[in-house]
C-alpha cells in the first residue's frame, strides 16, 4: 500500500512499465540519468518517496527487471544510496534476487569495480534487515565458482579477476560474527580454490589465487599465522588488495551532471589507490620540528616505524662440538633449546664430525633431561640419538648396550636405549640412496630373504671367529674394511647390537620382558640377512628362556623361532643348527601339549609345521 | 604515528645463487634502458633490465667462481668484474656483445672488493688487494701499469685489506686511498708517495665495508660487531673518530652513501637493510624483506631524483629494489 498526495498509486506501475521498457531498449543512461538523481534527492529524507521508489522498481515486469536493476546499480554512487533506492527488492522480487545475486556476479563480468562495490555493499547492508543472510550466501557461491577447477581452466582471466574482486569486496564487508559462523567452509573452499589456481599455467591466474587466498586467510585467522604468498606487487595486486578495505561512502553532490557522476564513481576508486600507493613510496615532505636547535636537511626525512626491529633470536650452533658445549654447560636456555632442535639434522649433515665425538654425544643424549618446555622433546632427543647411532654404529652401540645392563638407569632410560637401537636398526636395514663411500653399489633397499652370496660368508667367517674366541667382545673398526659390498648396512653392525644384549640378559630382572622385546625386534631386522650365527645365538637364548613364567615372553620367543625358520635358508638351519633345532623341536612339542596359554600352543604348532616343511624341502625329489 | 616501512618496489629473482655485488647504470638517455648489474656466487654477472625486470644477459667469465665485485667504467657498455678465480675482467657490452676485452690476474685469494676512480678521460685508477697478504696495489687502467704498491710498515699487523675506497677531492687533485683492514683499522694512503698518512682504529673486529663522503670529509665503516663507526678527516689529513652508532644486531656486510649524500644504507647479517640520514646518522628505516644475510646494497644513479632506487642483494638469491626517500 502506498499513499501519495494526489493519488498517484496506480500510475506507479505504469511508470514502472515505461521505465522497464525504456531500459530494456538500451536507453538506461538517459532515463536513469534523470531519474536516479531525482530519486536520490527525494528519498534522502522522505520515507514516502522511498516507498514510492521501491514500488517503482518492484513493479517493473520481470522481463525488464534486469535492465532496470543493472541501471540502478551502475548509476548510484554508493551502496548505501542503492540500498535506499532499492530497499528490500532483493528479498521481495525473485527476479531481482536472481539478477543481483547470480547474474551480475557470476554470469557477467563486464562491470566495473565500482559496480561490484555498490552491489555487494548493498547486499551487505541488506543483511541488516531480517533477510536471508544473503551476503554470506553470495560469498559462498562466489567461492564455489572461484574454486572450481573447470572454471579456473576455462573461464577467461577477466572473469576470474571479476570474481576475485567480488570475493575480496565481500570479505571486506563481512563482520566478525558472520565470519565465525562460516569459518570452516571458507577455509575449505579456499584450500580447494587455491590449489586450482596454483596449478594454472597463467601467472595472472596464479597471482589472483594467491591474493584471494591470502585475503581469506587473513580474515579467518585474525590472530594466528596467516597465509602469505610471494608474488610481484604491481598495480593490479595493489588494486585488488585495496578492495579489502572499505572506504567510507562518497558524498555526492546532486547537482553534478550525471555523466560526471559515473566517472566519479569510477574515479573515486583509483584515487583511493593513488593515495595508497603514494603513502608507500615516499615519505611525506612535511617539515617536522626537531628537538635540536639547528634545522638541517635531515629533518625533511621522516623516519618509518622501526618498532619491529628487534634482536635476532639466537641461532643454534653450526658445529657438533659447539652443540656438545651448549648441551653440557650452557645456561642460555634459548640456545639450549635451539641446539636440541637442530641437533638431529646437524648430526646427519656432518657424519665425519659426529664420528669423532659419537660416544660422548650418545652419553650426553642419554642423560639429557628436559630443561625447558620444548614441544616433542622426547622425540627430538630420540631422533638425535638414532642419528648418532646410525652415523657411527659400532662404538655407540657398544656404549649403549653396555649401559643398558648397568646400574643406576631408570626404566625409561633402558626403554629409550632399546627404542633407539631398534629404530637405528631399522634405519640401517634400509640404506638411503646416498650411499656411503664404503658401500659402492649399495643402492637397492633390500629385504632379502636370501643372503647375498659373498657378503654373508664374509660376515659369517668374522662372526664365527668371534664366537670361537669366546670373548664376545667385538673390536671396532677391524671388520669394516674387509667387508665390501653388502646391501645391508645393518648386517655389519647387527652383531654389535644383538649379541651384547643377549649375552647379558637377565631374565629375573623386572625389565626382562621389555628387554627381550627389543632383542626380538632387533632380531627380526637382522634376520633379513640370514646371519646364522645370530640364529644359533637366538636359539640358545630361546632355550634359556623357554620356561619363562610370562606367557607373553614365551609367545615372543615362539615368534622369534618362526622368523628364524622362515628367513634362514634351510641348508644353514639343518647344517649348522641341527642340535639346537632338535632341542627346540622337542620343546615345541612340549609346548603344544602342555602350555597353558592358547596362543603359545598355536605358535608352537606353527613352528613345528614349519620345521616339517623345511625338512621336506630338502629331501631329494623323487625322480 | 610513524608509517610502517615500505615494501620493495619489485624483487628480482633468477640469479640462482647468493648475490654478492650490485651496480646500477641508469644515467643514460633514452633509448637506453636502466640497468642493474649483479654478481653471484655461481660465477655469473647478470645484466638486469629494470624496465622488464628480467635478465638481458648473463656473463660467464669467472669459471663459475663467485663474483664479488662489479663496477662500470663510464657507462653500461664497459663493465669490470672481480671474481674468486683471482681475476678482474673488463667486458665490452656495447651493441649486445658480451666479451672480455682484458683481464688482470690478481693472485689474491681474498674477498676484498677493488675500487675504481676515474682520473682522466679514458684513464682509471684501480686499487686491489695484492698477492702479499697485507698489501694493496694500485693499477692504472686500461694500461694495467702499476702505479704503486701500498705496504704497511713492518710490525703494523694490519692483516688483510678488507675494503678499499679511492677518492679525490676534486677532479685533478691528488687521489687518495682509504683502506679498511682485518684488525679493525682504517688507513689513509697517499698514492704518490706510497705512505700512510693516517691510521685510525675504528673497530675491534675486521672492517667489512666503508664509504666516504669527500665533500664533508666524513666516512663510515661497518664491521662484524654491533657498531658503526663514523670518522672524519681533518685538514692535516688525520683520521679521527667522529661518533659511533650501536646497532641492534651484529654484522654489516656493506655500507653505501647515496650520491646526493643525504642518506646511507647498510646491509646487515641480520637480513635487514637499514637506512640512516647521513648528516647525523639518524635512523630512518629498517627494511626487513630478505630471509638471509644481505650481502650488498647499492644506490642508483638516476638523473631524475624521483626515479632513484636502492637495491640489495642477499644470500637468499634475491635482489630487492626499493624506492625510498626519493622526494628529497
Amino acid at each position: 500500500v502506498c499513499f501519495i498526495p494526489g493519488g498517484l498509486d496506480c500510475s506507479i506501475s505504469f511508470v514502472s512499465h515505461v521505465l522497464g521498457k525504456v531500459c530494456v531498449h538500451g536507453r538506461q543512461k538517459e532515463i536513469l540519468g534523470v531519474l536516479v538523481p531525482r530519486l536520490m534527492d527525494l528519498t534522502k529524507s522522505d520515507c514516502i518517496w522511498q516507498r514510492i521508489c521501491w514500488r517503482l522498481v518492484e513493479c517493473v515486469p520481470d522481463r525488464w527487471m534486469e535492465a532496470v536493476v543493472l541501471g540502478f546499480v551502475q548509476r548510484t554512487p554508493g551502496a548505501d544510496v542503492l540500498s535506499r533506492l532499492l530497499g528490500n527488492l532483493v528479498v521481495k522480487n525473485k527476479k531481482a534476487q536472481f539478477v543481483v545475486t547470480q547474474k551480475l556476479l557470476l554470469l557477467q563480468y563486464c562491470h566495473t569495480t565500482a559496480v561490484l562495490q555498490n552491489l555487494l555493499g548493498y547486499l551487505a547492508l541488506d543483511g541488516l534487515r531480517p533477510s536471508l543472510g544473503s551476503l554470506i550466501q553470495v560469498l559462498q557461491e562466489l567461492l564455489e565458482t572461484w574454486g572450481s577447477s573447470s572454471a579456473v581452466k576455462h573461464s577467461p582471466p577477466e572473469q576470474q579477476q571479476y570474481i576475485s574482486k567480488a570475493i575480496l569486496i565481500c570479505l571486506s564487508h563481512l563482520k566478525e560474527p558472520e565470519i565465525e559462523s562460516c569459518r570452516q567452509e571458507l577455509l575449505t573452499s579456499m584450500m580447494e580454490g587455491v590449489k586450482c589456481h596454483l596449478d594454472s599455467s597463467l601467472p595472472q591466474i596464479r597471482r589472483l589465487g594467491m591474493i584471494v587466498a591470502e585475503s581469506i586467510s587473513s580474515k579467518i585467522n585474525t590472530d594466528g599465522p596467516v597465509l602469505k604468498f610471494q608474488y610481484e606487487e604491481d598495480d593490479e595486486t595493489r588494486e585488488l588488495k585495496s578492495l579489502l578495505v572499505q572506504t567510507p561512502p562518497f558524498c555526492v553532490v546532486p547537482s553534478l551532471p550525471d555523466d560526471d557522476r559515473n566517472e566519479k564513481a569510477d574515479a573515486a576508486l583509483p584515487l583511493v589507490l593513488e593515495s595508497n600507493k603514494k603513502s608507500h613510496t615516499a615519505a611525506p615532505v612535511t617539515p617536522v620540528e626537531e628537538s635540536d636547535a639547528e634545522l638541517d636537511s635531515d629533518d625533511d626525512l621522516i623516519p618509518y616505524d622501526m618498532s619491529e626491529d628487534k634482536e635476532l633470536k639466537t641461532k643454534a650452533p653450526v658445529y657438533i662440538r659447539d652443540c656438545i658445549e651448549v648441551l653440557t654447560g650452557s645456561e642460555d636456555m634459548e640456545k639450549w633449546e635451539a641446539t636440541v632442535k637442530a641437533l638431529e639434522s646437524l648430526v646427519r649433515k656432518n657424519p665425519a664430525a659426529t664420528r669423532e665425538v659419537s660416544v660422548e654425544l650418545a652419553k650426553i643424549l642419554l642423560h639429557l633431561e628436559e630443561k625447558t618446555c620444548i614441544e616433542g622433546f622426547v622425540e627430538l632427543r630420540q631422533r638425535a640419538q638414532v642419528a648418532v647411532l646410525t652415523t657411527d654404529p659400532i662404538p655407540v652401540a657398544k656404549y649403549l648396550t653396555s649401559q643398558f645392563y648397568s646400574l643406576n638407569y631408570s626404566l625409561r632410560q633402558r626403554m629409550d636405549i632399546l627404542d633407539v637401537l631398534v629404530l637405528a636398526a631399522r634405519e640401517l636395514s634400509y640404506p638411503k640412496s646416498q650411499g656411503k663411500t664404503k658401500h659402492s653399489g649399495a643402492q637397492n633397499p633390500c629385504i632379502q630373504l636370501l643372503p647375498g652370496s659373498d657378503s654373508s660368508k664374509d660376515w659369517r667367517t668374522i662372526v664365527d671367529e668371534r664366537i670361537k674366541s669366546k670373548t664376545r667382545r667385538f673390536a671396532t673398526g677391524s671388520s669394516q674394511g674387509e667387508l665390501t659390498s653388502s646391501p645391508n648396512e645393518f648386517s655389519f653392525v647387527a652383531g654389535h647390537f644383538f649379541f651384547p644384549l643377549i649375552q647379558h640378559f637377565d631374565s629375573s630382572s623386572s625389565v626382562g620382558w621389555c628387554e627381550y622385546q627389543g632383542i626380538y625386534f632387533l632380531y627380526r631386522n637382522s634376520v633379513l640377512q640370514a646371519v646364522t650365527a645370530m640364529g644359533k645365538a637366538l636359539l640358545e637364548f630361546v632355550w634359556a628362556l623357554r620356561f619363562h613364567t610370562d606367557s607373553y615372553v614365551r609367545q615372543g620367543l615362539l615368534s622369534c623361532i618362526s622368523s628364524l625358520l622362515l628367513s634362514v635358508p634351510a641348508q644353514h638351519l639343518l647344517e649348522d643348527m641341527t642340535e639346537e633345532l632338535l632341542e627346540t623341536q622337542s620343546w615345541l612339542g612340549d609346548v603344544v601339549e602342555k602350555d597353558p596359554d592358547g596362543d603359545c600352543r598355536r605358535l608352537a604348532l606353527q613352528n613345528l609345521l614349519l620345521m616339517e616343511n623345511l625338512k621336506k624341502k630338502l629331501e631329494p625329489v623323487p625322480s | 604515528m610513524a608509517l610502517p616501512p615500505p615494501d620493495p618496489q619489485f624483487v628480482l629473482r633468477g640469479t640462482g645463487a647468493a648475490v654478492h655485488t650490485l651496480h646500477f647504470s641508469c644515467a643514460g638517455q633514452e633509448p637506453d634502458v636502466p640497468i642493474l648489474f649483479s654478481g653471484s656466487e655461481n660465477g655469473f654477472v647478470h645484466v638486469w633490465n629494470l624496465q622488464t625486470h628480467r635478465v638481458d644477459a648473463a656473463l660467464d667469465g669467472h669459471g663459475r667462481k663467485s663474483v664479488y665485485c662489479v663496477q662500470t667504467m663510464g657507462g653500461k657498455d664497459r663493465l669490470l668484474s672481480q671474481g674468486r678465480d683471482q681475476r678482474i675482467c673488463m667486458w665490452d657490452l656495447a651493441e649486445g656483445r658480451t666479451s672480455v676485452t682484458d683481464s688482470v690476474f690478481t693472485e689474491n685469494v681474498g674477498f676484498c672488493r677493488c675500487s675504481l676512480l676515474k682520473v682522466a678521460q679514458g684513464r682509471w685508477l684501480m686499487a686491489m688487494a695484492a698477492k702479499a697478504t697485507d698489501e694493496v696495489q694500485v693499477l692504472e687502467l686500461p694500461s694495467k701499469t702499476s702505479v704503486c704498491t701500498l705496504k704497511p710498515e713492518v710490525g703494523a699487523k694490519l692483516g688483510m685489506p678488507m675494503c678499499l675506497k679511492l677518492w679525490q677531492l676534486s677532479c685533478g687533485s691528488q687521489p687518495l686511498l682509504l683502506a679498511g683492514y682485518e684488525d679493525g683499522s682504517v688507513v689513509l694512503w697517499n698514492l704518490s708517495t706510497g705512505n700512510a698518512l693516517s691510521q685510525l682504529v675504528c673497530h675491534q673486529e675486521p672492517v667489512m665495508s666503508l664509504d666516504f663522503d669527500s665533500e664533508k670529509a666524513k666516512g663510515i665503516s661497518g664491521s662484524s660487531e654491533k657498531v658503526l663507526s663514523i670518522w672524519s678527516l681533518n685538514e692535516q689529513q688525520n683520521l679521527q673518530v667522529y661518533k659511533t652508532h650501536k646497532l641492534v644486531n651484529a654484522g654489516i656486510s656493506d655500507i653505501t652513501i647515496r650520491p646526493d649524500k643525504k642518506i646511507l644504507a647498510t646491509a646487515g647479517w641480520d637480513h635487514r637493510i637499514r637506512i640512516f640520514g647521513w648528516k647525523k646518522l639518524k635512523p630512518l628505516a629498517v627494511l626487513d624483506y630478505h630471509t638471509a644475510t644481505v650481502h650488498c646494497v647499492s644506490f642508483s644513479d638516476h638523473k631524475n631524483p624521483s626515479e632513484r632506487l636502492l637495491a640489495a642483494g642477499s644470500k637468499d638469491h634475491r635482489i630487492s629494489v626499493w624506492s625510498i626517500y626519493t622526494q628529497t
